[in-house]
């Protein structure tokens, strides 16, 4: 952006602005509060809705301050600069007869209305509207519209500020809601009353000043004074959106985002919004073991005592395999039990990706998201990010819609919003690519600053390997790693894993990974088998093995599980996650872990004293202490190293060489509300499924 | 109803009829590359004037020839009330009922269109006509009016009466084209019967033009010819008054 400041002035108050700023930005950065409706920092200015009017000296009417840039006001007759009165009484008028105009059709519905009290509309009448009504007339209604499980529409409340259609259309990227009819009558709806199919849909509960737009499934269960909000971080995908957690009591009753530009910016996906019924359902609250083919519950001692008496044996006999919810204290709680029995067999990626156990930067996304708006080609390889971090792919978006990027991928031709070249759907489009001298891979060669993008649906198979070694080479071979900018970048599906594989939870000298582990299993040469919290493996092909469970729901682990110990979800801990990028991020608690169930840590803390090799740690301080001793890495928290290592990182070394698989890639995801335990036991999340998957069958036929 | 909804009743589907084709052509042929989107409104007029009015079909089919999401063509096509949302007949007649009309007898209009066709928005039974009411068509000095909007064009039939009126339909219904303008004995808004006013011939016949000095006048053949309009020259500087003009 180009430095022409030029000076306003600011309620008497001389400031000096860049000149491409709106008034309305003006004010804010002179510290004055223009109250706004239709205007959204992340959207296009409409200025429709005229409640951020301020007096431009000089102007016969005032002008809206959201689309009347600093650059546009003319000096004053002896060449002082513009001035813009934000309290004058021309503008106290203004604002009380927008307030009015809105106040004429808008329903009085605040006893029943869920924005109540955390309503625009509600505050901004309070602090700039007229003291009562003066209409005596007959008020219109709108008939609700349908659109999905999970929006709850009162349309009646809508004031046409348009920030939902925008939304759709710009940072979505599904231009599904739009405003038919027009003045009174003017109705925003979907195309015949369709539901909305983007995974960010929520965020339009989030952007609606007034009560049209509100949560489905929150729905007359709370007021906002009432509930404790608590600010943590997000698992439902590897990115680590900024959430916060409103509970009463002991339920998290709603998750909203937060505000960070560096990861999630204002959005936060569907199922990180909408997945806190399934923290009620199918919760293990108590231990459990399995005597005659049931299981019954024990208490702690008892459970203890079985683990311990299954752990004590041969340690190559041992394996265990970490799911992708884990925090980072659990799985160094876990490892360290594990190192000290000497059980080598231990792996974090349970779907088997060849990723991870060397350098940081060759696991990690390290472009950082906040990174990708600055790249000019993005290759995607085997991902399918609308899917897989959907807030991540509307950042691409972004990126494409502020015409930076050429977008190419080689994987499976998805709908992504934004257009992309198809380069192909296996590995070896990605080895013809890296052959070829026009074409994509001149955009990637010419690019400023390149992008790679490597899935787990590239990694997780049996040539992931020869896949990572391939993007390595490509990546080397374009340019994308250099010094201040580092663009190899693999997108993690799982919340756990990088964190999983920073402190290290991977098979030791002579251990199995979870390929080895599993077919041990199967052959009958494990003994004893623990999963923390992953149920993504196949249950069905582990023999006789004995399995223990440490997690938070009767998920496809718990129904196999010998031994159930019950440990506290993500919004029941205060744990440490590292996201895609390595950046370190730690949740809070928001409400109690359910029932006998313990902190995950704890559970390991507590069976290594019953085995008598007791944790050299009492509480999660002293925990945190000697992980930070053991990988000084996680000490750091909230930052994404980025391309601090580029120069000394060669991506052409990742992986190994060897033959590639015919087979496309495919992404993890194949049910986007499904992916994991919580989402599986939500009941929310099962209707979006059903009805995403409805909609599918009903086009193939 | 202000309220615009599409129908409850829709048709399978919706194409462009040969004819139609062309005209479509014509006008995606106006726009460049990449802006499909501003012939949405000749496009929606075209399949109108296909069908009677815009079902869903159609408003998806132009979507998806312009490239446009179906929510956008919604809009246009709700936002606009040329666009018929409901079936309407071969020939939809709109009559005016604002004031003008109204005191010239617009009454007696609806009542031939209420007992004729049916009530307000629906179709004949023969499918040939419906009727609706709309406000001003801006024909005040011929008053009584109707416009008929059919797939030839939308003409004005004005200083009607029942009788007239009647006779329209009757044309209409035998399938030929009755003369539009006033269906009485004048010609477009001149005063009914003998004119009273600015009878004098010499007003037409330019005998009344006087010779017309003009001011740059170059060669004496332009001031030979006083009652050709002096054209405005890009060079001559406009601040003057043009000659004659």
């Amino acid at each position: 952006m180009s430095e022409d400041l030029r000076k306003i002035i600011v309620d008497g108050r001389e400031i000096e602005v860049p000149a491409h700023y709106t008034l309305l930005q003006a004010a804010e950065a002179a510290g004055r509060e223009i109250p706004r409706f239709c205007y959204h920092e992340r959207l296009s200015v409409a200025g429709n809705c005229r409640m951020c009017l301020v007096e431009l000296v000089g102007a016969p009417k005032p002008v809206a301050s959201c689309a009347w840039g600093v650059r546009d006001c003319r000096p004053g007759p002896e060449g002082q600069p513009p001035e813009m009165k934000t309290l004058s009484p021309m503008v106290k008028k203004a604002r009380e007869g927008v307030m009015e105009f809105l106040l004429i059709n808008h329903p009085l519905d605040c006893p029943i209305c869920d924005q109540g009290g955390e309503c625009d509309l509600q505050d901004q009448s309070l602090a700039y509207g007229r003291a009562g009504s003066r209409f005596a007339e007959n008020k219109r209604a709108v008939e609700d519209k349908y659109m999905g499980p999970l929006i709850k529409t009162i349309m009646t409340r809508c004031i046409q500020c348009t920030r939902c259609v925008r939304f759709a259309t710009e940072v979505a990227g599904v231009p599904e809601l739009g405003a038919t009819g027009r003045g009174e009558d003017m109705e925003i709806t979907t195309y015949l009353q369709a539901a909305m199919t983007s995974e960010l849909s929520g965020n339009v509960i989030d952007l609606c000043p007034v009560g049209a737009l509100t949560s489905k499934p929150y729905a007359f269960n709370a007021r906002p004074w009432e509930l404790k909000k608590t600010e943590t971080i997000d698992v439902m995908d590897a990115l680590g959106s900024n959430i916060r957690v409103d509970s009463r009591g002991g339920a998290v009753l709603r998750i909203l985002p937060r505000v960070n530009e560096e990861i999630n910016e204002e959005w936060i996906s569907d199922k990180t919004r909408f997945v806190w019924d399934g923290l009620q359902r199918q919760r293990l609250d108590r231990p459990y073991a399995r005597r005659n083919g049931r299981l019954e519950p024990v208490s702690w001692a008892e459970a203890l005592s079985i683990a311990a008496e299954k752990l004590s044996g041969a340690p190559e006999r041992i394996a265990a395999i970490a799911g992708d919810l884990c925090a980072v204290e659990d799985l160094k709680a876990a490892k360290d039990l594990f190192d000290v029995l000497g059980v080598s067999s231990i792996d974090c990626r349970q779907d088997g990706a060849a990723i991870g156990g060397g350098a940081r930067e060759g696991y990690l996304f390290n472009t950082t998201i906040y990174g990708v708006e600055d790249a000019d080609a993005i290759l995607l390889i085997g991902t399918n990010p609308r899917l897989e971090a959907p807030v991540l792919n509307a950042r691409i978006r972004k990126t494409w819609l502020g015409g930076g990027a050429a977008i190419g991928v080689i994987g499976e031709a998805a709908d992504l919003t934004y257009p992309y070249e198809h380069l192909g759907a296996g590995p070896e489009s990605l080895e013809e690519l890296i052959g070829k001298r026009t074409g994509f891979i001149q955009k990637l060669k010419k690019a400023q600053r390149p992008m790679i993008v490597l899935g787990m649906g590239a990694l997780a198979r049996r040539d992931g390997a020869a896949v990572l070694r391939l993007a390595g080479e490509l990546a080397s071979a374009v340019g994308a790693v250099k010094d201040g900018w580092n663009g190899f970048n693999v997108l993690h599906a799982a919340a756990g894993r990088a964190g999983g594989l920073d402190v290290g939870f991977l098979p030791g000298k002579g251990g199995k990974d979870t390929a080895g582990i599993l077919s041990a299993a199967k052959g009958g040469k494990l003994d004893t088998l623990v999963l923390l919290g992953a149920d993504e493996i196949g249950m069905d092909a582990l023999g006789e093995t004995f399995v223990i469970y440490v997690g938070t729901h009767g998920d496809a682990g718990a129904h196999r599980a010998d031994l159930i110990l019950p440990g506290a979800a993500y919004t029941e801990k205060s744990a440490l996650y590292v996201n895609t990028e390595g950046r370190v991020q730690m949740t809070s608690r928001a409400v109690f872990p359910k029932g006998e169930a313990k902190e995950d840590w704890a559970i390991f803390r507590a069976l290594s004293e019953r085995m008598g090799r007791t944790l050299p740690y009492d509480n999660l301080d002293q925990l945190r202490r000697k992980l930070f001793d053991d990988c000084p890495v996680l000490a750091g928290l909230d930052h994404a190293p980025g391309a601090e290592t580029a120069k000394d990182f060669d991506p052409a070394k990742l992986g190994k060489a060897g033959k590639l698989t015919a087979a496309p890639f495919e992404s993890p995801v194949t049910d986007f509300f499904l992916t994991n335990q919580v989402a599986r036991a939500s009941k929310t999340m099962a209707e979006c499924s059903a009805l995403a998957s409805g909609v599918t069958r009903r086009a193939a036929e | 109803m202000s309220v615009r909804r599409l129908h409850a009743e829709q048709p399978e589907s919706f194409a462009f009829s040969k004819d139609s084709e062309k005209l479509v052509k014509f006008w995606l042929g106006k726009y460049p590359k990449g802006r499909e989107a501003s012939a949405v409104i000749p496009l929606l007029w075209i399949a109108q004037k296909q069908e009677g009015w815009v079902s869903e079909p159609a408003i998806r089919h132009v979507a998806d020839r312009l490239g446009m999401p179906h929510i956008r063509v919604l809009e246009v096509a709700t936002f606009y009330t040329q666009f018929n949302l409901a079936p309407a007949g071969e020939h939809l007649i709109q009559v005016c009922g604002t004031t003008p009309c109204w005191l010239r007898g617009a009454g007696e209009l609806k009542k031939v269109c209420e007992s004729r066709i049916g009530p307000k928005g629906q179709v004949s039974a023969d499918g040939k006509f419906s009727w609706v009411e709309v406000e001003c068509l801006g024909a005040c000095a011929n008053a009584p009016m109707v416009q008929i909007s059919n797939r030839h064009g939308d003409d004005y039939y004005e200083d009607l009466t029942a009788e007239s009126l009647n006779a329209i339909l009757d044309v209409l219904a035998r399938g030929e084209t009755p003369a539009p303008g006033p269906q009485s004995d004048r010609k477009t808004s001149e005063p009914a019967g003998e004119a009273v006013t600015l009878t004098d011939k010499s007003l037409y016949d330019g005998s009344r033009a006087k010779p017309v000095k003009l001011p740059h006048a170059a060669s004496p053949a332009a001031e030979a010819a006083p009652v050709k309009k002096a054209r405005p020259s890009a060079k001559k500087a406009p601040a003057k008054k043009g000659g004659g003009e």
